[in-house]
């Protein structure tokens, strides 16, 4: 987990740099700040970038309607001019990432609005006792994301990816018959996590006739597993045990942490598929490449590493039975729309001093 | 006792394309195996003795000169719920009845169906492919799919399989529209919510997703063309687990090449496998597949025993279950 860099050297090394920085800006500033006073009135705000490793041009159209953007290169280059402006600091794909000597460059800093519903990267607690709001995106990311699952469950069962590549080989003059995958038809589908991701994934699961097992820190209603078809298991070993395919959807927390180690793969069936769309740090690494490499499990698919991307060099790229994506869970032009809507609704409601419908408080 | 099982004609045990060795045990429980190359090695003394021919994969085929070769044939089955290769007729008039295995493929056909779309949706393919590409440094935000939740999905031909793809595609809030020889009952219709479109030309225009599920017939061939693909959305997705000839594979890749669709999904071609200088196997937005729709271990175990099934009744001279006879 990514935590506040504490410490005095750090301000002081921060602080240094600003003042060098200060006295070659001097001219710029003037011509920086004429030409923004033009845009005078809506609020300024600190982004990552526009841009392919940043926000699509439409999506930066969204941001730009209420505020007045600042990419972080631009913050750094001339931090004096900005810095006594910026109210808002959105956060998307956990880039900027929030620093002591950043939230320290930033005085007037009212909220961090963050794109998506995960916000284990920050300190939440920190951040508030300085004053701040933190927010972010529930609810409209859910059904991208379990749709995400599904694909991901779905692609590694029935081997798509493997496929393609044969279908499209050089060499391949025959349909081979060895290709086969799992049933997922009337399968068990195990899912860790039945919050609102959790049971929606639940719900797209019926129409496959699966029996869907799930285990959370709070049992649901009797209505809502009904609903879903859902059976509660107290313990995670029984679910692990009987489950074809393990679904992890939980937030990462210190307890979620490495939630699935050596134990629980163990505990998997060796026909089981792992599944997570959570955070890389709620499956143990190391854990799952000696569970691949044994055959432990039959395999896996995930959307989440840690880090992200992987290091070029890592295992988990190199075996045929594991499925990665990029973290695109929300990847889709609608749902991307309504998250940077609602981070931009969210900002402006603290700014406008009025009820905050996404305020993540310290616990 | 051996002696006393009933002869079957399959193409090989193990090997590319033949029952691997748990499906050719399921065979053996009640019929003395007889592979191809055997038959053409000695098809005197082996020809007569055979009852049923087991066609898997397409292998052996099933063409006059087998037959020719089995004076005592009864039954030709084929692995499957597609018979467009089969010639019926013609296999009728030998006195021999054809037989496939309906039903046995509904469920895991339309598992794949689903999988291609959310596949291809949702740019797994890519995903993966940068994921793990070794000039990979950073997460770009730049990939982005099409939402699947909510959106409309087409489904031309609403048989078994097409009914149970509306099945799985109404717990992803899919709006379902469909075309059919017949129009499905209302109770049916009800329980998938899905809107019968009188006209294929509606249910392309409205589609977000456009499913082929149709038998390979002389109404179905080239249905999808040059002129129903430009009635598609640009940003709709083909997603063929019919046959290959339902498509014209060269208004396809025209359709793509110009973005007059956005992608297409395959698992079927025409012919299989393709040439390899093919363009649609160089295409971004083109997933393909090599006809492996069917292809679990449950689902190849139950459509053997199926066969055996079939070929049990013939053996006993009783009505075979899935005869499949000429119209």
């Amino acid at each position: 987990m990514r935590r506040l860099l504490l410490g005095r050297t750090l301000w002081s090394s921060a602080k240094a740099s600003i003042f060098v920085q200060r006295t070659t800006l001097q001219r710029s500033m003037c011509h920086v700040e004429h030409k923004k006073i033009m845009e005078e009135g809506k609020p300024w705000a600190l982004i990552s970038e526009v841009g392919k490793n940043g926000y699509l041009q439409e999506l930066a159209d969204i941001l730009k309607k209420h505020f007045q953007i600042v990419s972080l290169k631009d913050f750094q280059q001339n931090s004096q001019v900005y810095s006594h402006k910026i109210q808002v600091l959105f956060l998307w794909n956990a880039y900027p990432q929030v620093t002591l000597p950043l939230l320290s460059s930033l005085p007037l800093l009212k909220v961090v609005s963050n794109g998506g519903v995960g916000i284990d990267h920050l300190d939440v607690p920190y951040i508030s006792s300085l004053g701040v709001k933190v927010t972010n995106t529930p609810n409209v990311v859910n059904e991208a994301t379990a749709d995400m699952a599904m694909a991901l469950l779905l692609a590694s069962a029935r081997r798509v990816v493997e496929a393609h590549q044969i279908a499209i080989h050089p060499k391949t003059t025959d349909t081979p018959q060895w290709m086969m995958g799992d049933e997922v038809t009337g399968a068990t589908l195990g899912i860790i996590g039945m919050g609102r991701i959790g049971y929606k994934i639940a719900q797209r699961s019926r129409g496959f006739d699966m029996k869907v097992l799930y285990h959370n820190r709070k049992r649901r209603s009797v209505e809502d597993e009904n609903a879903v078809g859902a059976s509660y298991c107290q313990t995670m070993d029984d679910l692990l045990k009987e489950s074809d395919f393990v679904v992890l959807a939980v937030d990462l927390t210190p307890e979620t942490t490495r939630l699935i180690s050596h134990k629980e793969l163990n505990l998997m069936k060796p026909t089981a598929t792992l599944v997570n769309i959570s955070r890389g740090l709620v499956v143990d690494q190391d854990a799952l490449v000696k569970a691949l490499q044994s055959g432990i499990i039959r395999g896996a698919a995930t959307d989440v590493t840690y880090p992200e991307p992987l290091p070029r060099d890592h295992p988990l790229l190199n075996f045929p039975n594991m499925l990665i994506t990029p973290h695109i869970g929300t990847n889709t032009y609608s749902t991307s729309r309504r998250m940077v809507q609602m981070m931009v609704d969210n900002a402006l409601a603290v700014i406008r001093g009025e009820p905050l419908l996404n305020e993540v408080k310290p616990k | 006792m051996e002696e006393e099982k009933p002869w079957v004609l399959i193409s090989e045990v193990g090997g590319e394309a033949g029952l691997n060795e748990e499906l050719a045990d399921i065979v053996k429980q009640h019929f003395r195996i007889v592979p191809y190359k055997e038959l053409l090695e000695n098809p005197q003394h082996l020809g007569p003795k055979i009852q049923v021919a087991f066609q898997w994969k397409f292998l052996p085929e099933f063409n006059p000169g087998l037959f020719k070769m089995l004076p005592s044939l009864k039954l030709a089955v084929s692995g499957g719920v597609g018979i467009d290769h089969l010639d019926v007729p013609f296999i009728n008039s030998l006195g021999v009845k054809v037989a496939n295995t309906p039903g046995a493929v509904s469920d895991a056909t339309a598992d794949f169906a689903m999988g291609l779309l959310l596949t291809s949706a949702r740019k797994i393919l890519e995903g993966h492919q940068i994921a793990i590409d070794p000039k990979t440094v950073r997460i770009q935000q730049s990939l982005m799919g099409s939402e699947v939740t909510g959106s409309t999905l087409g489904i031309i031909g609403m048989g078994d399989i097409g009914y149970r793809i509306a099945q799985r595609s109404c717990g992803f809030q899919m709006r379902i529209l469909y075309h059919n020889r017949r129009k499905r009952s209302a109770e049916d219709e009800e329980a998938v919510k899905a809107s019968y479109c009188e006209g294929l030309d509606d249910l392309l225009r409205r589609s977000d997703f456009v499913m082929l599920a149709v038998k390979l017939t002389s109404d179905t061939i080239g249905l999808i063309g040059q002129r129903e693909l430009s009635l598609m959305k640009p940003t709709a997705t083909l997603i063929n687990i019919s046959r290959g000839q339902v498509v014209d594979q060269d208004a396809l890749v025209k359709a793509l090449q110009s973005g007059t669709i956005h992608a297409a999904a395959l698992d079927v071609t025409h012919p299989e496998p393709l040439p390899r200088d093919h363009p649609l196997l160089r295409m971004p937005n083109v997933l393909i597949t090599p006809h492996i729709g069917v292809n679990t271990y449950n689902t190849t175990c139950k459509m053997v025993e199926k066969m055996v099934e079939n070929a049990l009744a013939a053996t006993r001279g009783l009505p075979i279950p899935n005869e499949v006879r000429s119209k």
